[in-house]
């Protein structure tokens, strides 16, 4: 069965370039996002200019009363969701701080950020810390959300990111079940907007990328936490940064979805974490769906068949009671 | 923060230890050891389809069609006129149901046909669609030899009565052979999900459902039939009853911690329903088959078990979305087997992994 899927024309996993497997000849350099959380201050310019440049509805004022975080998960009018998590950890040291050397600042009279220890008044390091993490559609390698919709709505751009095409969409929502980290969602209002009924996620702003520019969240993020470009490129200076963490003594960085050989094929959009991926609300090890559909087609057509060998004798033991 | 807070700080020794306790339940508690794991303020991290309800009824009756289209081409040919007759009616008014259901929710009915512009393995909406597609008009043609005779002679006499009789049977017969995939692979649109209980339930639940469809269909043959032309339906819903509880209790333990959602709260209650009804329901179809009444209730009861059934699993995988636990253990645990890392690719076999 799954040899009958690729001979489709389609790979189903591995590593490869999701834009020329599906049929662009000679597209341009795949892109993507590297989150580095690392340097992530929790200012959700990115949510906010996501949602001013996609024209995006509010989905409700509501405080949440668990964390600064009042948008709480990723939503079809929530492209951007910045996490919060509030960890007790040992006081540290300030010359452990791993955040990149600042360039020379230029003194506007403002009351300015500094690092812990670095004013004189500032109060002891304490045992805690946040984290903070920008998440966001992960633009599979193999989308699964891609894979199950049944009107091809959902498909990969030549810059091998994934777009949901409105006009397409019939809202079916099974991409919906099918996104193993969450992410894509049908939209249920305001009425009025053009897009209700429809799923909706991130586009890694589509429109901006055929005019050669970069992303609206990219663009706003203060700290460069968000950074957009070539994936092969970012994913080089992400490895570099993991080894400058792990040196400055960072136990548990790590990359989240920069392998191309996890179960979706490697994602677009990746991450550096200072924890373990459940902790920001990330599914430690997701597979795309469609790994598996070649054994689900044949659990189903045994089934079939038992069902049919089974009417076929339910008839061949005699007409009558 | 308050300090009652702190059990819920993502990362905490409260998180660490958050696992739900069921007072029932023995022998489950056994096989799933008490799961710890961390997670983001306990928020879901996998999405619920927008499906409401109305889906639960769209798997019962695709299944109770499919296994109706069967039962009245075997009527057919073995000449059970009541049998035949009931049995199309019922599949004719369960595929059209479960056509209504499904163009019902979607969040923009008015452009299902953009369902038929692309056929895709990777999608069992997309196959199912056409499956349905294919299957409801035979099964339509299939009713002609039974509503031909009820016409009014004014309107009999314009329409090609002879050319509809005679086409009854040889649609009848597709539609029998497109019934299996009917009643088959809605399992498959829930397996094919990021939904943990339904993921897990990958390799069963075909037969769950297949049994299911059986059971429904025999059920209802049994409910409509007089006794000298259920033998076939009896067998036929017996059989499925005894398929879907044996391969419901292997699915159960092959799912792991994901099997806990379908013994808890509303899939609980329908699972323990679809148990006792289908198991009565086929003990009683045996014992009573002398009996109208007792053939009747029994065939009532075994249709009332296979939608109990679909129930649960539907509201199973839902919970099985809510709450992180079941997408991090089982995760974890695979990632942790492995030694860390993303490399599943080379860790796991293709087709064989769970
Ligand atoms: S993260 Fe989900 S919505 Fe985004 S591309 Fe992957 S499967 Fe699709
Ligand atoms: S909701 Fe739209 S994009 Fe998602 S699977 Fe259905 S048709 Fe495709």
């Amino acid at each position: 069965m799954s040899a009958f899927l690729s001979d489709l024309g389609r790979s189903f996993f591995g590593d490869i370039d999701p834009a020329e497997d599906n049929g662009y000849s000679d597209p341009p350099p795949r892109k993507g996002f590297f989150t580095d959380t690392s340097v992530c201050i929790g200012c959700k310019a990115c949510e906010v200019a996501c949602k001013e440049w996609n024209l995006i509805p509010e989905d409700g004022v509501e405080l949440s009363g668990m964390s600064y975080d009042n948008t709480q998960a990723l939503g079809a009018s929530t492209w951007r969701h910045v996490a919060f998590i509030e960890q007790e950890v040992p006081a540290r040291v300030a010359e452990a701080s791993v955040a990149p050397a600042p360039s020379a600042p230029v003194d506007l009279g403002m009351p300015a950020p500094t690092l812990p220890g670095d004013s004189p008044d500032a109060a002891e390091p304490t045992d805690f810390r946040w984290l903070m993490e920008s998440d966001v559609c992960k633009h599979c390698t193999h989308a699964a959300c891609v894979d199950v919709c049944p009107t091809g709505a959902l498909m990969h751009t030549e810059f091998g990111t994934v777009v949901v095409q409105n006009d397409i969409c019939n809202g079916c929502g099974y991409c919906v079940s099918a996104c193993p980290y969450g992410v894509i969602e049908r939209r249920s209002g305001p009425a009025g907007n053009p897009a209700v009924g429809i799923a909706q996620k991130c586009t890694l702003c589509y429109d901006r990328l055929t005019e050669g520019q970069t992303p609206a969240c990219a663009k706003a993020c203060p700290t460069d936490s968000i950074q957009f470009g070539d994936l092969d490129e970012l994913r080089e200076r992400a490895a570099g940064r993991l080894d400058q963490l792990v040196e400055a003594g960072e136990p548990n960085a790590q990359l989240y979805g920069h392998d191309t050989r996890n179960g979706v094929g490697g994602t677009g959009a990746f991450f550096l974490l200072l924890d373990d991926p459940e902790v920001y609300g990330l599914p430690p090890d997701p597979v795309v769906t469609t790994r598996h559909v070649g054994a689900m087609w044949r659990q189903a057509a045994l089934a079939a068949v038992t069902l049919l060998g089974g009417a076929v004798a339910a008839f061949a033991a005699g007409g009558g009671a | 923060m308050a300090d009652d807070d702190k059990a819920d700080v993502p990362g905490g020794p409260g998180q660490r230890a958050r696992t739900r306790r069921r007072g029932r339940g023995g022998r489950e508690q056994l096989v799933v050891p008490p799961a710890e794991f961390r997670s983001y303020y306990g928020k879901p991290i996998v999405k619920a389809p927008p499906w409401k309800y109305d889906i639960a009824a769209y798997l019962f009756l695709g299944g109770l069609a499919g296994g109706s289209s069967l039962l009245a081409a075997g009527a057919d040919l073995a000449g059970l006129p009541n049998q035949r007759r009931s049995a199309r009616i019922v599949a004719l008014g369960g595929i059209t149901g479960s056509l209504y259901y499904l163009v019902h929710d979607l969040g923009r009915p008015e452009r299902f046909h953009h369902m038929l512009r692309v056929l895709k393995l990777t999608s069992p909406m997309s196959v199912g669609t056409w499956i349905l597609s294919a299957y409801g008009p035979f099964a339509g043609l299939a009713l002609g030899q039974e509503i031909v005779p009820l016409l009014p002679e004014k309107l009999a006499r314009r329409l090609p009565t002879e050319l509809i009789s005679r086409a009854s049977r040889p649609a009848g017969l597709v539609a029998a052979l497109a019934a299996p995939a009917v009643a088959s692979y809605t399992a498959v649109l829930l397996t094919d999900t990021s939904l943990p209980s339904w993921s897990a339930a990958r390799r069963e639940l075909p037969f769950v459902f297949v049994g299911s469809a059986a059971a429904a269909s025999g059920g209802v043959g049994l409910l409509l039939n007089p006794l000298d032309e259920s033998g076939p339906a009896r067998r036929l819903a017996v059989g499925g009853a005894a398929l879907e509880l044996t391969a419901d209790q292997i699915m159960q333990r092959s799912m792991g911690i994901t099997a806990e959602p379908l013994h808890e709260g509303r899939a609980g209650k329908y699972h323990r329903a679809a148990q006792v009804l289908t198991g009565a329901g086929a003990v009683g179809a045996v014992l009573g088959r002398r009996s109208r009444l007792l053939s009747a209730v029994s065939g009532l009861a075994m249709a009332a078990g296979s939608a109990c059934t679909r129930w649960a699993v539907f509201h199973a995988g839902m919970a099985s979305a809510d709450d992180p636990k079941y997408v991090v253990v089982p995760q974890r645990e695979r990632r942790d087997a492995r030694g860390g890392g993303e490399a599943y690719a080379e860790q796991v076999g293709d087709d064989r992994a769970r």
